[in-house]
């Protein structure tokens, strides 16, 4: 064991390639993710937020739900769609880091959705009076607030980058932990374990803690921070 | 009257009920341009909701309310108004004039003297760089005081807008609301604080349990109240202002 972490940690100072390889491929996968569930996120979250429509009570429910998706679940429905008989198929990125970038997009999405829908519909609570007394329709109120809530948006940006860095379930699905080519942390340590190599497995260990440690410390200060600042 | 004025507004047996309770009963009522006109009541008696009503944050469940003109989508309002509580924006607060200015379609090139001038005019100029959420209660009410003297409206309704604040902000925000009144525009304010009605008011709209009870010169309605509920409230607020 205490040898296992001595060779771990010479692992990490020496910076071993095979092991920065995974962890930029990591990084790729889910800051990728993160950025395109952002982007469709933030203002899907915005919308239902300030937006009065049918169905919009089921949607907020569906949504609050798809926060708790199971990740080997949603690895197993964007298999389904990528396999070679599925309907996305013929795009070939079965087994690519894309597809990886794919589930994790999906899994995340809804909570990222989630939680800045209810962010800003508090804030609109406190704006709406205010905003359309300036005149103000509810896309501008909407961009407003977006800008308004940034702190809070910067938050579940993080919590959306915690959870699909963290995961294992849908990129070993959609990934298939190839070697070289779509192994990352969590999959490889999920590997390295099984197979009784415990040095490498606790060195990624090691690392995908300090990540979430560190994205965790950086959303708690930039908070603190604004709350300072901005009131 | 001006020609395009927006003012006189109607009211024709306007009510509103929520929550199976009639909040503004059959409310009738004519307001022109000129006096400033108090909206005053007790607490719970419907001034806030007959507020709302007129400046449309709220439509009523039976009844019409009418202005002289339209305003049409998509062009300034001519019509601001500031809360008890003021709203403030997470930015500085030269960026919140500037936002309702923005708001209201001016032009980029046009709203940086805008923004100076309604800072200065409320004796904000120097604060314009802070963050707006961070200033004080009296000066978060002066700066939403800006915001609204930015828009030039015609109509300006405030809704008890120094329920919250000491005695020397209370001062500092009557001032601005006599600018207001001194630059034409027309003042329609609700509180529940006499000496205040008293100060700042031409003419009293006397409001009990969501009607209509009196309208009088505001010297008349004090030396010489027509309704026993309005002597009354008279009597009971006096001690306190």
């Amino acid at each position: 064991m205490s040898e296992a972490l001595t060779t771990a940690f010479a692992l990490l100072v020496a910076l071993d390639p095979k092991l920065v390889e995974i962890v930029l491929l990591s990084l790729r996968v889910s800051l990728s993710a993160v950025a395109i569930a952002a982007l469709m996120g933030l203002p899907l979250g915005a919308a239902i937020a300030v937006g009065r429509f049918p169905g919009r009570q089921t949607l907020i429910v569906a949504l609050n739900a798809m926060m708790g998706l199971p990740p080997v679940v949603v690895g197993l429905l964007i298999y389904l769609l990528l396999s070679r008989s599925g309907p996305l198929g013929p795009l070939g990125i079965l087994f690519t880091p894309a597809a990886m970038i794919v589930a994790q997009t999906v899994l995340i999405l809804p909570i990222i959705a989630a939680l800045s829908r209810q962010a800003i519909e508090d804030a609109w609570r406190e704006y709406e009076e205010q905003l359309r007394s300036l005149g103000a329709g509810r896309l501008s109120a909407g961009l407003t607030l977006l800008w308004d809530t940034r702190f809070s948006m910067l938050t579940t940006i993080l919590a959306g980058f915690g959870r699909a860095a963290a995961e294992v379930g849908a990129v070993i699905i959609v990934g298939g932990n190839i070697d070289g080519v779509t192994r990352v942390m969590t999959t490889t340590i999920a590997l390295e374990t099984s197979k009784g190599d415990l040095p490498l497995a606790m060195g990624l260990g090691t690392i995908l803690i300090a990540i979430v440690v560190a994205v965790n410390a950086a959303a708690y200060l930039t908070k603190e921070l604004a709350q300072r600042r901005y009131g | 009257m001006r020609n395009g004025s927006i003012l006189p507004l109607r009211l024709h047996e306007v009510s509103f009920a929520a929550g199976g309770r009639m909040i503004i009963d059959r409310f009738s009522l004519e307001i022109e341009a000129g006096p400033s006109t108090i909206i005053l009541g007790a607490n719970g008696a419907g001034k806030s909701v007959l507020m709302r009503l007129m400046h449309g944050l709220l439509s009523p469940t039976s009844g019409r309310i009418q202005w002289n003109a339209l305003e049409r989508p998509g062009t300034p309002r001519k019509q601001a108004m500031v809360f008890q509580r003021p709203v403030m924006l997470r930015r500085s607060a030269k960026a919140n004039v500037e936002y309702a200015l923005q708001i209201a379609g001016i032009r980029k090139t046009q709203r940086e003297a805008l923004v100076r001038e309604s800072l200065e005019g409320v004796g904000l100029a120097h604060l314009a760089r802070r963050s707006a959420r961070v200033l004080s209660g009296g000066e978060q009410q002066r700066l939403a005081l800006a915001r609204a003297w930015a828009l030039h409206p015609e109509v300006l309704f405030l809704d008890e807008p120094t329920a919250s604040l000491d005695p020397s902000a209370t001062r500092e925000i009557e001032t601005v609301i006599r600018a207001f009144d001194a630059a034409g525009t027309k003042i329609v304010m609700a509180t529940h604080n006499l000496g205040q009605a008293r100060r700042l008011g031409d003419e009293v709209i006397f409001v009990d349990q969501g009607r209509l009870v009196e309208r009088a010169p505001v010297g008349e309605f004090f030396s010489k109240p027509r309704s026993a509920q309005a002597a009354a409230f008279i009597k009971g607020e006096l001690p306190w202002t």
